[in-house]
């Protein structure tokens, strides 16, 4: 492992069994100071486990964790100051203000001060878009305005680090945005972002590095170029000879993403064959008197990066 | 950011704050002035039906209601008694039962413990929470039946049961250490509340354990069969105030309450610390 001065968060072996199942299994997060993190993965995977257990809410059957270079849950009442989160979706008490529930929150947390705590918590509403609403019952609020409110809880004071789990739940493309924007000012004033996600263009848009877990494990981690340039590139091979070509190409190797051949399609994709320059591609097209009107080829999108690290399949797995 | 700088040396304050925070919390909430609402109407319904009665019926009813129509005072000691076995621990249930449950269920509690908030120490702000509506509660009941009392009949000094007669302000006195005794009799039943709250995010779960609970122990108190156990139960001195009306004041069943109560309150703040100190908060 890495010195732990530029982690801001480290597991070794992180395991966590609930049910009488690993439902997170031996990973090994390394998250550097200053990034903006993506959590990736798809439903039940294990992401809210993790951040739970980041956090001190839950225990972990084994493994070691650091969060902010010191040791959870041991140091956790020196650590959980200097750290926001949204864990979970929004949890506030329905019959006070918005107002009202982040001024219990944060007179919980000893570490403050209450004289600048209304100007704060005005802040943190502001930031979030929700001045107007902040003296109505959360119970009046809509899913998005809870959500809304949940991350202005994160930014009540000045954080090192933010955990967010799926930020964007719930909010509509304007909060989408703003919450875009406010991960990169928060980055700007040197705190660290974890956000945890499925939605992919989210994190392709926001995120310097990511992680992706899949059945509790976890299968890739880096900054985002690392990620895309471990991805398998992808040949298009523009022609109006759509079956020809598929032949070709699975005489190569490789398999077209559309093997029903939608009529009138005119083009082909794949995944570039193994072993294979493009050029070679090309030249076996041409001399099986296939029409190339056009040809690229593309780095794997994150999207493409996913579905081969967890599976194609829309179960959960288990 | 002009709050940097005090993320910069983090410094634990006193930590008062929270447990002003649950205090207002507790009585912001509308459920929490019905629940007094309801025991309010007790000594008012008391009152007003032994108002309407043309005579009194001595011999039936809870004790001291004959001399309700003589001396208003009556009502509160009668509405207190009326109060025990069942209301009282009912919404005292409720409020227990709720400390950590209910903030499972709205998704606070784990709000609560990352902002900081010690495990240890939440416990002990939610049990003082409960303590303190046990206060209100108790006070509620006495203090609408002396106003109840003072409006509908004749005030005037009271005859202790010791035969000695004292003013209207040291009743007054009087009718206040009931409720303090009242309210220790029910530390016991908050802790195991706490308790109850510790193993379930369904707060309706651990308020109806909770009140059940206080019906069993008074149901076995029932029993000359489980005469050894007696001595143990958690109701067993729920209405053995009657010490505190003789002059001078007899001070041995408070003692004995106070100390059988604090054995229920280590006893299930035990419990209920080791419960919640470990629980994987997954709500
Ligand atoms: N209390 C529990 N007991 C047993 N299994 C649990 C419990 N809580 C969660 N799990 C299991 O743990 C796995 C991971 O859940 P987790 O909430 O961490 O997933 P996630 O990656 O956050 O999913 P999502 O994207 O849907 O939020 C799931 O398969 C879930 O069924
Ligand atoms: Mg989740």
């Amino acid at each position: 492992m890495s010195g732990a001065a530029d982690l801001v968060i480290e597991t070794a072996g992180l395991t966590k069994r609930l049910g009488g199942r690993d439902v997170v299994n031996g990973i090994d997060l390394a998250v550097p100071r200053g990034s903006v993190f993506g959590f990736l993965g798809p439903n039940g995977s294990g992401k809210t486990t993790t951040i739970r257990i980041l956090l001190g809410l839950a225990s972990a059957t084994s493994g070691d964790v650091r969060v902010l270079g010191e040791s959870i849950p041991r140091a956790l009442q020196e650590v959980l100051p200097r750290v926001g989160a949204l864990v979970e979706g929004p949890g506030f008490y329905p019959f006070l203000s918005g107002t009202a529930n982040l001024l219990r929150l944060d007179a919980a947390d000893r570490y403050v001060s209450p004289s600048t705590r209304r100007q704060r918590v005005e802040t943190a509403l502001e930031r979030v878009g929700l001045s107007q609403a902040a003296g109505k019952k959360v119970g009046r609020y809509s899913l998005g305005m809870k959500q809304r409110l949940g991350i202005a809880n994160a930014l009540l004071t000045h954080r090192d680090l933010i955990v967010l789990d799926e930020p964007t739940n719930g909010l509509d493309p304007q909060g989408t945005r703003e919450v875009r924007h406010l991960v990169r000012s928060l980055t700007e004033e040197g705190t660290t972002v974890f956000v945890s996600s499925h939605l992919l263009t989210e994190v392709e848009q926001i995120c310097s590095h990511a992680a992706v877990l899949s059945a509790g494990s976890l299968v890739a981690q880096g900054s985002l170029d690392e990620l895309r340039r471990s991805g398998e590139p992808r040949i298009r091979v523009t022609t109006p000879d759509v079956p020809q070509t598929h032949d070709v190409l699975r005489r190569l190797g490789t398999t077209p993403d559309d093997d029903g051949a939608t009529p009138g399609a005119h083009s082909v994709t794949a995944l570039l064959p193994a072993g294979l320059a493009p050029d070679q591609v090309v030249r076996a097209l041409v001399e099986a008197d296939v029409r190339v009107n056009g040809f690229s080829v593309d780095q794997a999108g994150l999207e493409d990066l996913f579905v081969a690290l967890t599976g194609e399949g829309f179960d959960v797995v288990q | 950011m002009s709050s940097s700088t005090t993320a910069a040396a983090p410094r634990k304050s006193a930590g008062g704050r929270f447990l002003a925070s649950e205090l207002s919390v507790l009585f912001r909430r509308r459920r929490t002035w019905a629940l007094l609402a309801a025991l309010a109407a007790i000594p008012v319904l008391i009152a007003v039906a032994v108002r309407l009665s043309s005579g009194p019926s001595p011999g039936r009813g809870p004790a001291f209601l004959d001399q309700v129509s003589q001396n208003g005072l009556f009502v509160a000691v009668v509405a207190t008694i009326v109060a025990i076995p069942l209301f009282l621990p009912l919404t005292v249930g409720v409020v227990a039962g709720d400390t950590v449950a209910g903030e499972a269920s709205t998704g606070t509690l784990r709000y609560l413990l990352m902002s900081p908030v010690a495990r240890g120490r939440l416990l002990a702000v939610k049990y003082v929470g409960a303590v303190v509506f046990c206060l209100a509660a108790t006070f509620t009941v006495a203090i609408v039946g002396t106003l109840m009392g003072a409006l509908l009949f004749p005030v005037g000094p009271v005859t202790l049961l010791s035969g000695t007669s004292i003013g209207v302000p040291e009743a007054l006195l009087r009718i206040a250490l009931v409720c303090l005794y009242v309210t220790l009799s029910l530390l016991g039943l908050c802790a195991v509340g706490l308790f109850m709250s510790t193993l379930t995010d369904v707060p309706v779960g651990a308020m109806a354990a909770t009140v059940v609970a206080s019906v069993v122990s008074q149901v076995v108190g029932q029993l000359p069969q489980l005469e050894w156990i007696h001595p143990w139960l958690l109701t067993q001195y729920w209405l053995g105030f009657a010490d505190l009306l003789r002059d001078p004041i007899v001070w041995d069943s408070f003692a004995a309450n106070a100390l059988l109560q604090a054995g229920y309150v280590v006893v299930f703040g035990a419990l209920a610390y080791g419960r919640f100190s470990t629980k994987d908060v997954l709500a």
